[in-house]
This record gives structure tokens, sequence and C-alpha cells, in this order.
């Protein structure tokens, strides 16, 4: 298998990773909205209410710079990253 | 100044943001000493609009690389705060508090919604766009497919989609200025426009990222600082973010002990349109799984399909600063939409609550009439209260507001100085001037560079293509200006449509360009006009009366656009010959980041 091949596999398996967790927060939860509305979340808001305002909004900004420094060392390793002269 | 222009960036703003602090103290010292709140209010506006033309004018450029893609050498962090900018419209900055304050839960959706697609661009696109060294999004699309008619039915579904969204914007900044500077909106529209071109005529992309940047500054401040000032005020927290579940249980109690009463039609019938009085709960789940669900699926979708901010992320220096780019864009907007649902929360607690000073359910109808903000806001048609079960006192379903009100009035209503007021309409105006900006741009960039250039007269030279692409960027914006005049829908509205019409014919071709080799030229036409034309025909059918299916509404009809387009894509691709050795030797390159990018620095 070439370094080209296994470098797009290795990508491609982050980008897995980073879709089920976008999943997850953006869509997985909410099918349960009603339930976990009930229960106190963070700072004392109701769970549902706190991820609409703060929650999945956070997490997602956290899991783009997550995102960028795993495909950053995927790069690095198969020795794809650009170089300064480019 | 030593060094760089890009080098010295943090020092040059941070001297403008000093600067424009200094002018709000001014401003607030010359209430005191007696300027009156009009002149306040045009000041504002006059001096902000004055310094992004400013800007604009000093960003002037005559390279082909600098007018379409700002030389790309923009330093992450201020292309995430261009990009921000670029963003947050004036539908944001003016109509998003409204209506987490009217509708709760079922509008969170598009908070969601607008946040999670930048974790599609920063993993599904930006960095491949970026590597693949485009001007416009359809050359992205024209060049990974080949042939002018892939290229052209891309620039077709750019236009539809920005020019739904441009018409809102500019209508925007004509209901801002004709506040501030109390004129005409049929005149303000035009005075709005020209000072968004004055922003990118002469610099194109270049002009517009910096004078962003600068419009970003100015609507965080305008935004943030009535927030914690108002919460502070009414002692609900000095981090209002983080300490408002008190406020938030209480407006739940409230609405319990108040009860949400029906009106009768004729009794609505009095009411001006465009208000709306409180008729769901603030923070209870009030929607279907599916309902939120969709709309969120919509925003996101439509998010990675918006050209204006996917050709923000070509502007950067490299393929590693465009995916650390997106997480700022989105560090900065999160900045501002994590906010509006405090702001709703504030707002509507110091309305509500008979034990607040500023409360005004439980009181008189003649003293709520008496009011001098009552008075202010009800002349400009934005509030109302009747006495419609005839008991002298005023009820929660006796009060109307309109959605701009909640990020218009509140700083009044809570008793802020009038300076905060001129500040709010300097940022609204600035939210909806930078989207403008980027979608005027977006739209004459395809229309110059892929149309004019790449398939009427490839041989012309540099000064004569930024010509036409100045030119057209006039024209574009007249045409907006003009619909925006007639004020046909309202600001949301058709800010949703534009997500919709973008995602239904650009998703897919966007995102299997890049992530599906077997992709070819015939699929991606056909996913670009069955996916548009699907998905305009279900907004019109639902319409104009039709009953739409799966629950899928006029506002997410893109989910139906998408998947017709997906499915034509796929089925399409795979019934005609695969792309040639060229083609998949392209995929292969744009798949990393080292080496050269696929077309060159002058194309």
């Amino acid at each position: 298998m070439s370094n080209q091949t296994k470098h797009w596999e290795k990508s491609r398996g982050l980008l897995l990773i980073t879709l089920a967790i976008w999943f997850v927060f953006s869509i997985g939860i909410f099918l349960f909205g009603a339930e976990m509305n009930e229960v106190t979340g963070p700072f004392g808001y109701p769970w549902t209410y706190w991820f609409t305002c703060q929650g999945s909004l956070g997490i997602f900004v956290i899991l783009i710079f997550w995102f960028a420094n795993r495909q950053e060392k995927i790069d690095e390793e198969f020795g794809f990253s650009e170089r300064e002269d480019e | 100044m030593k060094g760089s222009f890009i080098d010295n960036l943090p020092r040059i703003y941070g001297i403008y943001t000093g600067g424009f602090v200094g002018f709000i103290v001014i401003m607030a010292i010359a209430e005191q000493m007696g300027m009156s709140a009009k002149a306040i209010g045009i000041a504002f506006v006059a001096f902000t609009v004055f310094i992004y033309a400013l800007i604009g004018y000093l960003s002037r450029t005559a390279q082909a690389d600098a007018y379409y893609v700002a030389g790309r050498q923009v330093p992450t962090v201020f292309n995430g705060m261009a990009t921000a900018a670029d963003w947050m419209s004036g539908a944001s900055f003016v109509a998003m508090a409204g209506g987490i304050y009217f509708k709760g839960y079922g509008y969170m959706a598009l908070l969601v919604g607008w946040t999670g697609g930048y974790v599609l661009v920063a993993s599904l696109l930006a960095p491949y766009l970026r590597k693949f060294g485009c001007y416009t999004v359809p050359d992205f699309i024209g060049t990974r497919y080949g042939g002018n008619l892939a290229r052209f039915c891309a620039v077709v579904v750019l236009t539809v989609a920005s020019f739904t969204y441009v018409t809102a914007q500019i209508n925007a900044t004509g209901t801002i200025a004709s506040v501030a500077l109390d004129i005409p909106f049929q005149y303000a529209v035009y005075i709005g426009l020209i000072s968004i071109l004055l922003c990118s005529m002469l610099g194109g992309m270049r002009g517009v990222t910096w004078t962003q940047v600068a419009q970003y500054i100015v609507l965080i401040i305008a935004y943030l600082l009535p927030v914690f000032w108002i919460s502070n005020k009414m002692g609900a927290g000095f981090f209002p973010h983080f300490m408002l579940a008190d406020e938030v249980a209480r407006i739940g109690e409230l609405e319990q002990q108040f009860g949400f009463i029906a009106n009768s039609k004729e009794d609505l019938a009095l009411v001006p349109k465009g208000l709306a009085g409180i008729t769901k709960a603030h923070s209870a789940v009030n929607a279907t799984p599916w309902a939120f669900i969709s709309l969120a699926l919509a925003m996101m979708m439509g998010t990675a399909s918006l050209p204006h901010v996917m050709m923000r992320y070509f502007t950067t220096p490299s393929v590693k600063a465009a995916r650390k780019s997106v997480g700022w864009s989105l560090f900065f907007i999160f900045l501002l939409y994590s906010s509006a649902p405090m702001l709703a929360t504030l707002s509507k607690l110091s309305l509500i609550d008979p034990t607040l000073s500023t409360g005004i359910i439980g009181k008189s109808i003649a003293e709520v009439q008496a009011i001098d903000w009552y008075q202010n806001w009800n002349q400009a048609n934005l509030m109302f209260v009747s006495d419609f079960n005839g008991n002298g006192t005023l009820e929660l379903n006796e009060f109307f507001m309109g959605g701009k009100a909640v990020v218009l009035a509140t700083p009044e209503i809570a008793g802020l100085p009038y300076v905060i007021s001129g500040l709010v309409a300097a940022g609204g105006m600035a939210a909806a001037m930078s989207t403008a900006d980027g979608l005027i741009l977006a739209i004459a960039n395809a229309i110059s560079h892929d149309v004019y250039y790449k398939i009427i007269d490839p041989k012309a030279e540099t000064a004569k293509r930024l010509t036409v692409a100045r030119v057209l960027l006039v024209v574009i914006g007249f045409a907006g200006a003009t619909i925006a005049a007639m004020e046909i829908q309202g600001i949301l509205g058709s800010v949703i449509w534009a997500f919709d019409f973008a995602m239904s014919g650009l998703f897919f071709p966007l995102v299997l360009g890049v992530w599906w080799k077997r992709a070819n030229r015939q699929g991606a036409i056909a996913g670009m006009i069955l996916g548009l034309v699907s998905g305009a025909w279900y907004l019109i059918w639902v319409r104009s009366g039709g009953s739409g299916f799966l629950g899928i509404t006029q506002l997410t009809f893109g989910i139906f656009g998408s998947a017709v387009s997906l499915v034509s894509m796929v089925i399409v691709s795979l019934m005609t010959q695969e792309p040639d050795k060229a083609t998949q030797k392209m995929v292969d390159n744009v798949r990393v980041p080292s080496g050269k990018t696929i077309l060159g620095k002058q194309h």
C-alpha cells in the first residue's frame, strides 16, 4: 500500500470519528430533548436548554480545533505537511 | 511602523479597538452634556461607516489574486474574525434574540445548525478547496468535473442562493440607516448600498477582509456590552452566561402563574402586523425531535454549501491555516450566539416580572401607556398593548412586541444610557454590511471570473477582468437594493431559504468532488440541476398550499432538494464513464496538503 493510500485511510478514519461526535451533539441528543430537559445540568440550567445555548456550540468549537491538530499530526506522519517555502 | 502590514495587524487593530472604545466614551460624555439621542445615533453610524470606507480605499488593488483571494496571506485569527462578520448577518444580530424570546426551543435549532455546520466545513471541504487554489467555488466545480456546463450550473446555484440572502441584508442596512439617520426607508436602502460598495469595490476580497475584521470588532462590542451591563444592573449575575439559571427558572414560574391565554381572532386583528405576544414556554422543549433536527440539519448542510463562507478560506496562507481558521471563525461566532439566549432571558424577565421595577405585566394599561420607552417603541411600530379582557390591567397575552425590539429596545427598557442604543445601531449596521459585502462579492466574482473570464473571454487582460468584476459588483448591488426596497419578505425567512437553495444544489457536488473519486461531470451536473429544481419545486408547492411530506416545511426544503441531488448524482455517475486518469490524479493531489496548488497563483 502506498504512503498516500495509508495517509488517506487514516484521514478518513479521523473524519468518521469527527462526524460521529458532531452527529451526537447536533442530532443525537435532540432525539431525547424532552426527557433530557427534566434534569438539571451545568450552571443549573436544564440539560437540553444548556446544550442549545452553550453546550453543543462550545463542543463544536473544541471539536474543530481537535480535528485540525489530529489532521496535522497525520499529515506530518506521512510527510505530507506543507513546507514554509511553498 | 516597522515591518509589513500583515506583521503589524495585532497592533493596528488594537489601536482601532482602543479608538472605538474612546469614541464610545466621548459619546457618553456628550450625552451627559446634552447631545440629543438623534445626533448620537447619526454620529455612531456615520463614524463607523466612514472608517470602513477608509479601510476599503486603503485596500485598493489592481492584482487578480489580491482582488479575488486577498493575496492568500490573511492570518488564521484575523480570517476567523472576518468570517464571523461575514457570517453573522443583520438577522443574527437584530432578529436572533427576538426569535429565541418568542419561540424558545424550536427556534434554537438555528443556533445549533448555524454553528454545527462549521464542523462540516472544517472536516469535509475548507482545507481541500484551499489546496485546490481556486478563486471561487464554481472554479472548483469547473476544474474538478471539467467543462463549461458544470461551471455554469455552479454559478447559477451560487447566484440563486446568494441573491436570496443579499436582498435581506440590504434590507437590514436600510432599516437601520433609516432609523439612525431618520430618513425614509426607500432612500436609506441606497445609502446602505453605497456604504457596502465603498468597502468592496476598490479592493475586492482584500478590502472586504480588512473591513470585515473592523466590523466584527464593532458588532461584538455592541452585542456583548449591553448583555453584561443589563445583567449586572438587574443583579442577575456579573457573568450572565453562567449565572442566569435562576432567571430562566423564574420565567418558567411566571409562565405557570400567568398561563398562556389564547387571544380571539377579532382581538388579534387589532394587533399591528409583525408584532407577536409570548405564546410559548421559554426553556421547555416545545418542538418535536424531527422538527428540531430537520431544521438544524438543513442549516448545517447549508452552511457548508454557501460560497461566501467557503471563499473566506481561500484567503489563508496554507491548508493547515485554513483548518485552524475554521475553528477561530466558530469561536468568534460562538461569542455572539451564546449571548443571544441570555439577552432574550434578561429582556423577557425584565418585562414580565411584576416584582422588578421595569416589569409591566400586572400594571394598569394607562400606566404602561404613559411610560416613555413604551411610547417611543409604540411609535416605531415595535410595541403594542391592548386591554382585551377590559379589566384595566395588562395581562401576558395583551402585550405585543416586534422581534427586533428585543435587541434594539432592551437597553432602553433596562434604563441604560442612550449611547448604548447608538452603539447597538452601529453594531447592527456592521453585521448587515459585512454579510452583504461578502455575498455581493461572491456573486460578482463568480460571474466575472467563471462566466466572463473562463467561458466568454479567456484571453482578457487582468485590468479588463477587474473592471468587469467591479461593474458587476455595482450592478448586482443595485439589483439587490431595488428588490430590497420592495420589501417582499421578512429578513429571517429569506435567509433560511438561501441555506436551503445552497444545500440543494451544491452540498453533494462539492463534498463528493473531494471524497468520491468516481464522481464525474455528468453526475455533478445532474446533481446540481435536479437538486436545485426539485428544492425550488418543493418550496413553491408548499407555499401554494401543498401539504408537503415527511414533515419537511418551507424552511427545510433543502433536505428534499439535497436528497434528490445525492441520488441523481450517484446514479448518473455510475451509469456514465469514470473520470479520466488526470482527474483522478488531481483528486489525489487535493487530498494531501503538500505540493503545489492545483490551479496556479494567477489563473
